[in-house]
């Protein structure tokens, strides 16, 4: 019992330190981020890492996720006669939590664990070391340019989701299921606000890019300088990110519509 | 400068990793255009105490001094400053694996000067030249063999110049022929453009045939230094079997293990 | 560092498309489309009770969405609530006495406010009041009317 007591709070002594350290990580990275600023091309490189190729992906999970909520939406908004609203319930879906959020998720697991692998093989082979006695600082070099890219493509990234995902709505909504094509946009236009809408899903997205981004820079950073270290910093960044993306969606869910 | 003064002066410098004692009272002195090296067996801690030169580590005690400056006492921006002048050649290479052989040499210089691309050419090519590897400039380092990628770490770590170069276990899983390239290579250039090195190596013959002093670290302490013939000679018994590797004597064999015959019968302590 | 050329425009073409898909959020999918900024003109009603009905409602004249409603308030004196609707400046020729009615879309849709033209020639314009209007169906309020008159009908 002492002993389960004790390995308690090792672990949670544990968890504190690492997030200590995280946070001492997160301020140099900010420190760092006007040397960035002043290299565009090392943004540039890693814009197309994190960003680019991550495009695909969200567009066609964009697209899926709005198709199967119109399917879904259609049957059973037509039990009361209510077909016309489709078009808001898939916008209002996508525009305030499933753009945000399966972005995110996706992106954690796209870019967030090559991210973390990339760094944490960088460790492995010495590279950050290397850099170092280069007098290089690997966390403006390496870590800085990645986080920025990251904070920076997941708007983007979570935006498209949902602009695709309603266009994806629209094709089953009006193409297949024959609801009227009028009523879709302006029923849209007329429920889904701007600054309450889609404002809050662009901070929701850029509050999800930190993060995700920031663990698994982290995470790379701080991995076992091995194979198993690397293989396990990638897992924990997606299984870390899924985590704190969702607890965040409710926290931030509950300041920005709680009072509706 | 006063030619006779050490370029590194390391005094009773203590460091652990954890529980584990790495480093308990280290004194050493590495004097300006020699070559010295410092052997023992793997995991005594070579490149962590390359790593506390280099100021990546910090010694729980003890001070190191490189060209008159303490180490950990300088400011991040110092220590940078300071690093410029160090070069050190990483047992793996440690070259970034996404661009090419010609961009890694040219990456310090590109950090750290604001010379113009021709003349950024220029001296890569020339210390591409001296380690025989001009060549093979457009080759990515997954290219490379293992003997190559050091060669191509070599002309990175000298590309600004530096005073001295740090050579963790150059020869460690070289073919002959690749291993007497570098041995060759440390020698002229550590002659050519007045280096001091520091290698770290256990391969003893290699090293002692270019090494001007040997430091012999085991346990965490100096065990014996002097120059390769003095240790050659030497009365103590753990250096004769280190420099004509026994397999067994001071250092067991054995690592530390209860009686054999008990073990083997199961018997519970 | 080199970037090839082909990484930059790539990279360009991602921002790029944020942007589109932003501006398409923006201008389709929410109220910043509906309305061209802050044109048109405002004017207000006052109902009895005006139901459910939500800022941001749609204004329609014969099923045509013309504005919407910008604010609800509730006037203290006449404890009455007071609506104040933006008209697109487009539709600026209907009639000063044109009235407003609380309607609801569909059975459980939402509710809206329906205009119907009047006869006069003087035309509605900014901070014109509309004085005839029909407040908001209740159906708590119908369906008791319904069971009251029920009852009597029974005795
Ligand atoms: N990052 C680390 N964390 C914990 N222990 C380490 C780390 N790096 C090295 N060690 C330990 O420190 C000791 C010395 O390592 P090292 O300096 O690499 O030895 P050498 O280079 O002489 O083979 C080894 O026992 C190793 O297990
Ligand atoms: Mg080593």
């Amino acid at each position: 019992m002492v002993g389960y007591l004790q390995g308690l709070g090792a672990r949670s002594l544990g968890m504190f330190e690492r997030l200590g350290r995280g946070a001492v990580f997160f301020i140099n990275i900010l420190l760092c981020i006007p040397s960035v600023l002043v290299r565009p091309r090392l943004l540039v490189a890693q814009l197309h890492s994190v960003g680019v190729l991550s495009f695909s992906l969200i567009v066609v999970a964009g697209l899926f996720v709005g198709m199967v909520l119109a399917l879904q939406g259609f049957y059973t908004l037509s039990d009361f006669g209510a077909e016309g609203m489709l078009g808001v319930m898939v916008a209002a879906s996508l525009v305030r939590e499933l753009g945000p959020v399966v972005a995110a998720l996706l992106f954690a697991g796209r870019a967030g664990s090559a991210l973390t692998a990339e760094i944490g093989l960088m460790k492995a082979t010495e590279q950050l070391s290397g850099m170092e006695m280069m007098a290089v600082d690997p966390v403006a070099r390496i870590m800085a340019p990645r986080f920025l890219a990251g904070l920076l493509s997941m708007p983007i990234l979570a935006t498209l989701f949902s602009a695709v995902g309603i266009l994806g709505g629209y094709f089953i909504g009006v193409g297949l299921l024959g609801i009227d094509e009028g009523g879709y946009w302006s029923q849209m236009q007329a429920k889904i606000d701007f600054n309450q809408d889609i404002m809050n899903g662009l901070i929701k997205s850029i509050v999800f890019g930190w993060v995700v981004t920031w663990i698994a820079v982290f995470e790379g950073y701080d991995a076992i300088p091995t194979s198993e270290g690397v293989s396990r910093a990638t897992t924990r960044t997606v299984v870390h990110s899924a985590f704190a993306v969702l607890l965040l969606d409710f926290i931030l869910t509950a300041l920005m519509f709680g009072d509706i | 400068m006063t030619e006779n003064k050490p370029l590194i002066k390391i005094r009773d410098v203590h460091f652990s990793r954890g529980s584990k004692l790495i480093f308990d009272g280290v004194n050493m002195d590495i004097q300006r255009g020699k070559v010295t090296a410092i052997m023992g067996p793997s995991g005594t801690g070579k490149t962590t105490l390359l790593k506390l030169i280099g100021g990546q580590l910090r010694p729980s005690k003890g001070s190191i001094e490189v060209d008159g400056r303490d180490v950990h006492k300088l400011r991040h921006a110092e220590l940078y400053k300071l690093r410029k002048r160090m070069g050190m050649l990483f047992q793996s290479g440690a070259l970034l694996t996404d661009i090419s052989v010609f961009d890694n040499v040219a990456y310090p210089l590109r950090e750290h000067t604001k010379l113009p691309e021709t003349m950024i050419r220029h001296l890569v090519l020339m210390k591409l030249q001296a380690v025989g590897l001009r060549g093979a400039r457009d080759l990515m380092p997954s290219e490379l063999s293992g003997g190559m990628a050091r060669r191509v770490a070599l002309a990175r770590a000298i590309a600004l110049d530096p005073m001295m170069i740090m050579y963790d276990e150059p020869f460690t899983g070289q073919d002959p022929i690749s291993m007497g390239v570098l041995v060759q290579l440390i020698k002229v250039l550590n002659d050519a453009l007045g280096l001091s090195s520091i290698v770290v190596s256990h391969d003893v013959q290699e090293t002692c045939a270019i090494a001007d002093y040997v430091y012999l670290v085991s346990n965490g302490k100096v065990v014996d230094h002097g120059s390769p013939a003095d240790l050659a000679q030497s009365e103590s018994q753990w250096s004769q079997q280190f420099m004509q590797g026994m397999a067994d004597g001071p250092v067991p064999f054995h690592y530390a293990a209860r009686e054999y015959a008990s073990d083997l019968l199961g018997v519970n302590e | 560092m080199h970037i090839s050329r082909s990484i930059e425009i790539l990279v360009g073409f991602f921002v790029a498309m944020g942007f589109v898909a932003m501006f398409f959020l923006s201008m389709e999918v929410s109220n910043l489309g509906g309305l061209n900024g802050d044109e048109g003109y405002e004017v207000t009603a006052s109902f009895e009770n005006i139901g459910s009905l939500k800022v941001r409602a749609p204004v329609s004249i014969a099923g045509v969405k013309i504005g919407r409603v910008t604010a609800i308030n509730f006037d203290s004196e006449s404890f009455e609530a007071l609506v104040t609707m933006q008209i697109e400046s487009k539709y600026d020729q209907l009639p000063s006495d044109s009235s407003a009615s609380i309607l609801t879309a569909g059975l459980l849709g939402e509710q809206y406010i329906g205009l119907e033209a009047g006869g006069e020639d003087e035309l509605l314009q900014q901070g014109s009041m509309l004085e005839l209007t029909q407040s908001a169906l209740v159906l708590e309020q119908i369906i008791g009317q319904f069971l009251f008159s029920s009852d009597s009908e029974d005795e």
